[in-house]
């Protein structure tokens, strides 16, 4: 008596030909029901609508190179690139003296070095890092952009500086005050005496409730008014009181979040070993809530950026108000000439942001997974 | 040996005893506080003196002496400060309450495309959100006005919206309802439809309670809201009327004409806030379980019914709070409105009248009380109704 044994499997059968290819592709994707079919109809109307003057404008009419606005005033001309490429050195420096450009682009090389030290996550003595950044720099920065006769370098005063330059001044110093401040700002708003408590709730909770212009307008002109005369601070550094001051309120307010997602038992434990609160907060609480928040730190300094822009609101030569100024070039006058101005001046801050919330969602990714372990 | 107390344990010194510690550390900070204000207060008096700047509100009382291009309470070059102060507050509330109706819509929108099971349209509304998000509100608003609405023709060849609307550089004409005597009388019928909707939503949620019969509350509310308007609408004689915009000479006269900084301001205000709106409504929608969906299926109800009653109630707990920080935001971002001159509370009144009377001190003071009193309400009022919707776990 025989049976039918089998000795190898039977072979697997093809996936049904409606699941696969790129027709199943596209039917799941674009056409999985009646609604998302007219949704997806009613975006490809939406891209032809859209692309084609898009695309015209920015690369095939777009004038690259020319001597000055000629060109781009000739009828159906495109984006003015030539326009931003002459003018680039504006954009960057402002009218900071030609020769003495070269120390604008050392410290923006420094600057670079650290921040990318500091944003590596695997990379070896970040601690060095933070100190170099948040006490060196700043002191390099300062002594080689405003120059000092010591050092046989000339002095450039803080009105001819603009452009790139002073937004990433703007920024940088906004998050190397606001970071510290910040941090304190948030232990002071969980303390227990009451009268700390009072103060840091009371500054967070303006800072956060007014506008960020009301906040530069007070150091504009209010700064000068409430110290003595022959004070009087700096224009430049005006503004970057109010910015720092405002950035380290949210900044507060990103930290405590950390805090507060750290276990009593931390707390507890760390009082059981004998540490003071000073110990405490340096050794245990601090480094497990800041490494927490990184990303929301990289968020508030994306915020951070883009509110840059507002103190050309009240005078600074900023990045964008180089973009704004330039457009009245008559050399360069022209009816594409403010477009084009915006549409790089748009790329340049996208560009940053949209980088920096990348960098911010991987870490995030990054933490997940080492809480999941 | 050692200095000991009569309970054994040693008496600290006053800088050990957390309590002591605490109260000098306290008094010190009070002390610097109260140092740091004095002296800004005395250095502003003398310096304010010195420079001849107001110190009091004698400027409050005082003519304006400008003119404003937007009004909405009567105002003129001889009104005082004081209505400066009303008329910005106004158009700042205009702008920010328009903005906050249209991000809501534009924002929900975008959130559900950014859910769509069509591919195509999810990828569109994240390269909106990431566009939008990415780039400085300041440099949207210049780009409104200085190049989309800075380079419209003149009125005489504007853009028409199917002839009853026309965008040309003097701004957007609207048609605007034109009300003649009678026309109370459809207020008071919206007012009675809405009471009496109200009343039947009330009376048919008691009844299926009770009985588990259903009334059809939408359509009943519809006819109550719509319809009776409508009836007094005919009754009293059709006294509203639509008045249209139209081109006389070389510029449009009637309808209601959006100036161009309006126009821009609240483009670049409702697309910059939608974008949030947008990721806070899809990471609401996330973060109801998915089990919640299957569970909704499992009991039989559709697609339809499973989004409006078992997902949207619970992600807007989600969504409520981050929504309302917006809301604040955008209304705080209105000030923008600056760079291009829309005259709302800060430009007009920390900006003009600030130049002319040179009280600056009392000016920016006032404009930051009335941005911190509207933030303050609100998160006051937000968080006592956190209280009440928070889930109630058991």
């Amino acid at each position: 008596m025989t049976g039918f044994v089998r000795t190898a499997p039977e072979p697997t059968l093809p996936p049904p030909t409606a699941s696969i290819g790129l027709v199943a592709t596209l039917r799941d994707r674009l056409f999985s029901g009646p609604v998302a079919s007219v949704f997806t109809l009613l975006g490809i109307v939406f891209l032809a609508w859209a692309i084609p003057p898009l695309v015209r404008f920015l690369v095939v009419d777009a004038v690259w190179s020319a001597p000055d606005g000629a060109a781009c005033r000739a009828p159906g001309a495109g984006a003015c690139w030539a326009y931003i490429w002459r003018k680039a050195g504006y954009f960057t420096y402002g009218s900071y003296p030609f020769e003495q450009r070269w120390r604008v682009d050392v410290v923006f090389a420094v600057g670079g070095v650290l921040i990318a030290w500091l944003l590596v996550r695997r990379a070896p003595w970040r601690g060095l890092a933070a100190a170099l950044f948040f006490i060196a720099y700043p002191i390099l920065a300062v002594l080689l952009l405003r120059g000092s006769a010591m050092l046989g370098l000339p002095v450039v005063p803080t009105d001819m500086w603009g452009g790139i330059l002073v937004t990433l001044i703007m920024a940088v110093s906004g998050i190397v005050f606001s970071l510290p401040f910040g941090v304190a700002l948030a232990l002071g708003r969980r303390s227990a005496l009451p009268i700390v408590r009072f103060f840091s709730i009371g500054f967070i909770e303006i800072m956060r409730g007014v506008p960020m212009i009301t906040v530069l307008f007070m150091a504009n002109l209010m700064l000068p008014l409430f110290v003595p005369e022959s004070w009087a601070p700096d224009r430049l550094l005006r503004p970057l009181v109010g910015v720092a001051l405002f950035a380290s309120a949210y900044m507060a307010e990103v930290v405590r979040g950390g805090l507060q997602a750290i276990p009593k038992g931390q707390f507890e434990g760390a009082m059981a070993l004998g540490l003071n609160y000073p110990q405490r907060m340096r050794l245990i609480i601090l480094p497990q809530a800041l490494a927490i928040v990184i990303p929301g730190i990289v968020n508030s300094f994306i915020a951070l950026f883009k509110d840059t822009t507002l103190v050309a609101i009240v005078g600074i030569f900023d990045f964008l108000r180089a973009v704004d100024t330039a457009r009245l070039d008559p050399e360069w006058a022209g009816p594409t000439i403010t477009a084009t101005g915006y549409v790089f001046a748009a790329l340049f801050y996208f560009v940053f942001c949209f980088g920096m919330s990348r960098y911010s969602l991987a870490v995030e990714h990054e933490l997940a997974k080492s809480r999941n372990r | 040996m050692s200095m000991t107390t009569a309970s054994g344990a040693p008496k600290p010194k006053i800088w050990n005893d957390p309590f002591w510690r605490g109260l000098i550390f306290q008094g010190a900070l009070l002390a610097a506080v109260l140092f740091l204000f004095a002296g800004a207060v005395i250095n502003a008096r003398n310096n304010m003196q010195a420079r001849g700047i107001p110190t009091d509100f004698a400027f409050w009382d005082r003519p304006a002496s400008f003119d404003i291009n937007q009004t909405l309470i009567p105002y003129s070059a001889t009104s005082p400060n004081s209505q400066v102060f009303w008329v910005g507050l106004l158009n700042t509330l205009l702008v920010a309450g328009l903005g906050i109706v249209l991000s809501t819509i534009i924002g929900f929108a975008i959130g559900a495309a950014r859910l769509s099971t069509s591919w195509l349209v999810a990828k569109l509304a994240t390269v909106y959100v990431e566009g939008i998000r990415n780039v400085p509100l300041l440099l949207q608003i210049i780009f409104w006005y200085n190049v989309v609405l800075g380079n419209l023709p003149n009125p005489r060849q504007a853009a028409p919206f199917l002839d009853i609307a026309f965008l040309s550089n003097r701004g957007l004409f609207v048609p605007a309802p034109v009300f003649r005597p009678g026309a109370g009388a459809i207020g008071v019928a919206l007012a009675v439809g809405i009471v009496g909707a109200i009343g039947f939503r009330l009376w048919a949620a008691r009844r299926q309670r009770e009985t588990g019969q259903q009334a059809p509350v939408g359509w009943v509310s519809a006819a109550l809201v719509l319809g009776l308007p409508l009836i007094a609408y005919v009754a009293t004689g059709r006294p509203v009327g639509i008045e249209f915009p139209q081109l006389k000479g070389f510029n449009f006269a009637g309808g209601q004409r959006l100036t161009p900084e309006f126009v821009a301001l609240l483009l670049a205000l409702t697309l910059y806030t939608a974008a949030f709106i947008a990721e806070i409504v899809r990471s609401g929608i996330l973060a109801v379980p998915k089990g919640q969906s299957e569970a909704a299926a499992a009991l039989g109800l559709r697609a339809a019914p499973t989004r409006k009653l078992v997902i949207m109630p619970q992600a807007m707990q989600v969504i409520i709070p981050p929504l309302i920080n917006q809301y604040l935001n955008l209304t705080k971002n209105s000030t923008l409105a600056v760079a291009i001159g829309y005259p709302d509370l800060f430009n007009v009144f920390s900006g003009t009248v600030l130049n002319n009377t040179g009280a600056a001190v009392q000016i920016v003071f006032m404009t930051m009380a009335v941005y911190l009193v509207v933030s303050l309400v609100t998160s006051a009022v937000m968080n006592a109704y956190n209280a009440r919707i928070a889930l109630r776990e058991r």
